[in-house]
């Protein structure tokens, strides 16, 4: 695998990244060309049209697959209306979560507070549902009219015999990462309150995945293969009570660099529960993080290497000989990758390779300055590198550096699609399962099914190209 | 002032048939509304207030015609509530509206080279983006002033006029069209004040058009923030009269791309020109491009709303619409959606301000408002429908023959905003089909009237009707109703799934179709459209739920 230390300049780098605007530069980087400084995780430029999201947003994501329970937003409506059922977390039981609830804050709420009006929401929500917990997130107006969400909730805790926990998730005080933040300390709240007897000494929990088009079951099935329990699922497919016991678990798997790494530490730190940093995306990710988890448990089982060896050989003789045939369509191929948090983007960077492809574009709304610097060692010279984009700057590139796909969320489709570029969604809501050795297959067939469509010979960017006797050098 | 206003479809009635019913009209009967009243929805609050409110210039424009019987809520099997729902239920699930600056973001992106701007944190923004790009499968860009913590507690407009000026670097755009957020609003953001410093400012500049409007989500839905936009844009650029250019203004209120389309077509075939505002067929439906464009191209030029005064006549559409009380609307005049004081809608802005001929209409959804609107533009135009128009009412008159067996008696529940819940039951109506609950989101809608109107004489019962509903709400009364049929957007799937009915698309957000902002409602070949699906829907059901696996039905 390439590292990219390469000193060339590319000449693509005389580029037009004058039309940036000034106070952006620092956020966009291009690998090989001098010490990276990304001017990141700062609050977002005004005017700028930003597609990060909100702390409530962040908090949103993390909790809302937790099926059981209750998640009331605070505030006025758009806020919930904006995030009902809008992500395939999937369950493989209740599913109170794909409701949306909202106090649905009127005027005069605003004016004399919302605090009896939540109460009642609560009172009433929970009498009708039953949870076994309820979240009540906060939202930019709760934060300011200043309603006591710890005192009803607790108030309301105590009469309705379960966890109501607040969730401070005020829309205004950072972005996506201190909503993980809030959630995992909402989370944290449940940890530790419920008796672990029956959990195993060769047993995890999986942190950090939300079990989209049901992700979580492909690793819990590797898992429980390899011999192991797991204890929760955190969130995808999420139970409150697994929630509560889950620091009996010997193990927490993280997966994603920002939105669970918090619960993580808070349980290392008050139980001394370790924890592995994994990806399930890609095939050097997915066995290597169940290798890793294999050699964690060899002193307690032995066994647990060769049988993970096994598996991954099992999965893998399945997968490469189908994997082949798409790779032979795509080699040579470019590919744009904008996701949410930039661990996401390492592991897509390897996937690309698998099937041929070359990464020409990464970037991610909430990366940190280590993550990009140690992103950019995986990147070819030349790749730009570039944090929190705007729609201006994701076309720019995707035109500068003639992409075949792009990889991203719902935002940036219309945006790929607009220029003639094949799409491939990897945000929250895909329906597609990408993890895992099937994961792998999706993607690849995902990818291939977008690059090799006969529609972008008629598109502008293409077409005309063709048609004029200068664009066969394109 | 009342002359040359033209009325609804000519069924205008005494204005007192309200007879101190609240707001939410039919639903009362049932109880459904008294949460809603102690909720604050203006309906117990001030029932004469909004009597007084509308003036003389709309209590001309309404069409309040008489509710007949009390609303009969016992069309469906009663006793059939399994839904445990409280009468005193304060939260909302589900809800069956979305907040009120994603109406005015839309209605501004309706402006040739504008910027829509929220003035508030980065998320609703981010929001609003995803949710209408999913409708719509285009790019939409939405500016935010992103304030954190800091400009939260100090105030916004460094922000505000930072953001304005980043704008203008990276778009150059003619207008740039600024919404509050509740944020802004709860912090008491004076918006108005910032752009006059602003201008003061950075008038060297050579400033776009800026335009604002007040949109606090806790004081109404997209629609009243749409409608507020709307009217904006018009009080705000429409200041000096101008030479008459005969044109025909259009305010057709929240429709299609492909609506606008055809909308634009049959006013040119009358051999108008015509202005319509906003104008989202381009901006949110455009072709496919070599350059990405910052700005999308089309949208209603701000020439000519600069120069909406010379207009031949206004053509508003919306019954509900045409209900709004003048002034500051909601309680507080510093909320109210609409921003300043005087005329409550766009076109009796115009009319007001330079004595414009009114006509208001419903949304030409259906004959009879699709007849409603030609009537208006056969009296602007001085013209007849032209003959492709009356072909294909002709056509669609056929079709109502063709095919009413299918549907004849059918039960339908129809929900989403008010005006468009309106021109489709008024649609259901004349096809056969019989909507035994209508619902709304928006509260204060009149909605119950409108309903009456559509339905006078039609229907063997008024069909219940809900005000600030939510989908929860929908269905807990739906149950006892038996529909065989859901029309409405994408969000009531749910219930169409668990009462394995057929939902037939319509309105926004679509976001489980392909194609959902080409579907066609208005005009003849929209009623057209809009039955084919109506009466397939409920054919190809059959067709699923029989044995026999017919191919021929
Ligand atoms: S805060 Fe208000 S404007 Fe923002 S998303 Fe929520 S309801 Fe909409
Ligand atoms: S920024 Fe605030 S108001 Fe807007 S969506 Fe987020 S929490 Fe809601």
């Amino acid at each position: 695998m390439t590292t990219a230390t390469a000193p060339n300049v590319t000449a693509t780098a005389a580029c037009r990244d004058a039309d940036l605007l000034d106070e952006r530069k620092k956020q966009v980087h291009r690998a090989g060309q001098g010490p990276i400084d990304m001017a990141c995780n700062r609050e977002s430029l005004a005017g700028a049209v930003s597609q990060r999201a909100c702390v409530f947003c962040g908090s949103r994501v993390v909790l809302y697959p937790i099926a059981d329970a209750l998640h009331l937003v605070h505030g006025p409506i758009g806020c919930a209306a904006y995030t009902w059922d809008i992500r395939g977390a999937l369950s493989s039981g209740p599913e109170l979560h794909r409701l949306s609830f909202s106090t649905d804050l009127q005027e005069k709420d605003v004016i004399f507070g919302g605090e009896k009006k939540l109460a009642a929401a609560l009172d009433e929500l929970i009498d009708l549902h039953k949870p076994k917990a309820a979240f009540v997130y906060s939202t930019c107006i709760v934060g300011l009219i200043g309603d006591d969400l710890g005192a009803v909730c607790r108030k309301m805790s105590e009469k309705k015999g379960i966890p109501v926990i607040p969730v401070q998730s005020e829309g205004f005080k950072g972005n996506k990462r201190e909503g993980y933040l809030a959630a995992c300390k909402a989370m944290f709240q449940l940890v530790g309150t419920a008796p672990t007897d029956s959990v195993s000494p060769l047993s995890v929990n999986i942190l950090g995945d939300f079990n989209l088009a049901g992700e979580i079951w492909i690793v819990r099935g590797y898992l429980e293969r390899m011999g192991i329990q797991v204890v929760a699922n955190i969130t995808g497919d999420g139970r409150v009570d697994d929630i509560r016991r889950c620091h009996g678990a010997a193990l927490n798997l993280v997966q994603c660099s920002g939105s669970t790494m918090d619960l993580a530490r808070m349980m290392k730190e008050k139980y001394g529960t370790p924890h592995l940093r994994v990806s399930y995306l890609g095939i050097e990710d997915m066995a290597d993080s169940l290798y890793a988890v294999a050699e964690h448990f060899e002193s307690v089982d032995p066994g647990i290497v060769e049988r993970t060896r096994d598996l991954v050989r099992e999965e893998l003789a399945a997968l490469m000989p189908r994997l082949r045939d798409i790779r032979r369509d795509l080699s040579g191929k470019r590919a744009a990758i904008y996701v949410g948090g930039s661990f996401k983007a390492f592991s897509l960077i390897k996937a690309f390779r698998h099937i041929g492809m070359n990464v020409v574009l990464v970037g991610s709304q909430t990366g940190t300055q280590e993550e990009y610097r140690e992103l950019e060692t995986v990147c070819d010279p030349g790749t730009v590198i570039i944090d929190d984009a705007n729609p201006l700057e994701l076309s720019h590139y995707v035109r500068e550096l003639d992409v075949d796909v792009f990889v991203g969320g719902v935002k940036e489709r219309p945006i790929a699609h607009k220029l003639g570029v094949g799409f491939c969604d990897h945000n929250h809501e895909r329906k597609i399962a990408l993890a895992g050795f099937e994961g792998m297959y999706n993607f690849a067939r995902e990818v291939h099914a977008s690059v090799m469509s006969p529609v972008w010979r008629f598109v502008p960017r293409r077409s005309r190209r063709a048609a004029s006797p200068a664009g066969a050098d394109a | 002032m009342t002359l040359d206003l033209i009325e609804l479809d000519g069924t205008c009635a005494g204005s007192d048939a309200v007879s101190g019913s609240c707001a939410c009209g039919g639903s009362c009967a049932d109880g459904g509304c008294a949460d809603d009243c102690a909720d604050g929805c203006g309906c117990s609050e001030a029932p004469e207030a909004d009597a007084d409110d509308c003036g003389p210039a709309s209590a001309a424009l309404l069409t309040p015609v008489a509710l007949k019987a009390a609303p009969s809520t016992g069309g469906g099997k009663p006793g059939k509530t399994p839904r445990p729902k409280r009468p005193d239920f304060v939260s909302t699930t589900n809800a069956c509206k979305l907040c009120t600056p994603l109406g005015a973001m839309l209605a501004f992106r309706g402006v040739e080279g504008a910027v829509p701007f929220l003035h508030g944190s980065q998320g609703c923004a981010t929001y609003m983006r995803r949710y209408v790009i999913s409708h719509y499968r285009e790019p939409m860009d939405i500016a935010s002033s992103s304030l954190g913590e800091k400009q939260a507690v100090y105030g916004g407009g460094p922000n505000l006029k930072k953001g304005i000026l980043n704008v203008m670097k990276k778009y150059d755009p003619a207008l740039v069209g600024v919404a509050t957020t509740c944020l802004t609003e709860t912090i008491g953001d004076d918006v108005g004040g910032y752009l006059r410093e602003f201008r003061n400012e950075f008038g060297d500049l050579g400033l776009p058009e800026i335009v604002h409007v007040h949109t606090p989500s806790y004081n109404g839905t997209h629609m009243e923030g749409w409608n507020a936009a709307v009217r904006a844009l018009v009080d705000q650029l429409a200041k000096e009269r101008v030479e008459p250019h005969g044109k025909v203004a259009l305010l057709p209120g929240f429709v299609s791309p492909a609506d606008l389309r055809h909308l634009r077509d049959l006013v040119t075939d009358f051999g108008s020109d015509v202005v319509i505002l906003p104008d989202l067929s381009d901006p949110l439906d455009g072709p496919a491009l070599e350059d990405y464009t910052p700005l999308p191209e089309g949208g209603t030029p701000l020439a000519d709303i600069r120069a909406l005064s010379g207009a031949a006549a206004v053509i508003e559409c919306g019954r509900s619409l045409a209900m709004t009380p003048t002034g500051p609307s909601g309680s507080s005049g510093s909320t109210g959606s609409s921003g300043s004081a005087g005329p409550a809608t766009a076109g009796r802005v115009l009319h007001e301000r330079f004595g414009l001929p009114l006509h208001a209409v419903g949304l030409p959804i259906g004959l009879r408002e699709t007849d409603a609107l030609v009537a208006a533009l056969e009296a602007v135009t001085g013209k007849p429908l032209p003959r492709r128009h009356e072909l294909e009412r002709g056509r669609f008159v056929d079709a109502l023959v063709d095919g009413h067996k299918y549907v004849s008696g059918k039960r339908a529940v129809v929900y989403g905003e008010a005006d468009l819940v309106i021109g489709l039951v008024s649609l259901l109506t004349e096809i056969g089909v019989h909507t035994v609950l209508a619902a709304t989101g928006t509260r204060g809608a009149h909605l119950a009237e409108s309903i009456a109107a559509v339905t006078e004489g039609m229907l063997p019962a008024m069909p219940t009707v809900i005000e600030g509903a939510d989908f929860e709400e929908i269905a807990d009364t739906a149950e006892g109703l038996s529909p065989d049929l859901l029309v409405g957007n994408s969000k009531g799937y749910r219930y169409a799934r668990q009462w394995n009915i057929p939902l037939v698309r319509a309105g926004f957000p679509i976001h489980d179709r392909f194609g959902g902002h080409r579907l066609l409602h208005v005009g003849y070949a929209g009623a057209q459209a809009l039955m084919d699906r109506i009466v397939n829907a409920v054919i190809e059901k059959t067709q699923s739920d029989s044995p026999v696996g017919y191919c021929y039905l």
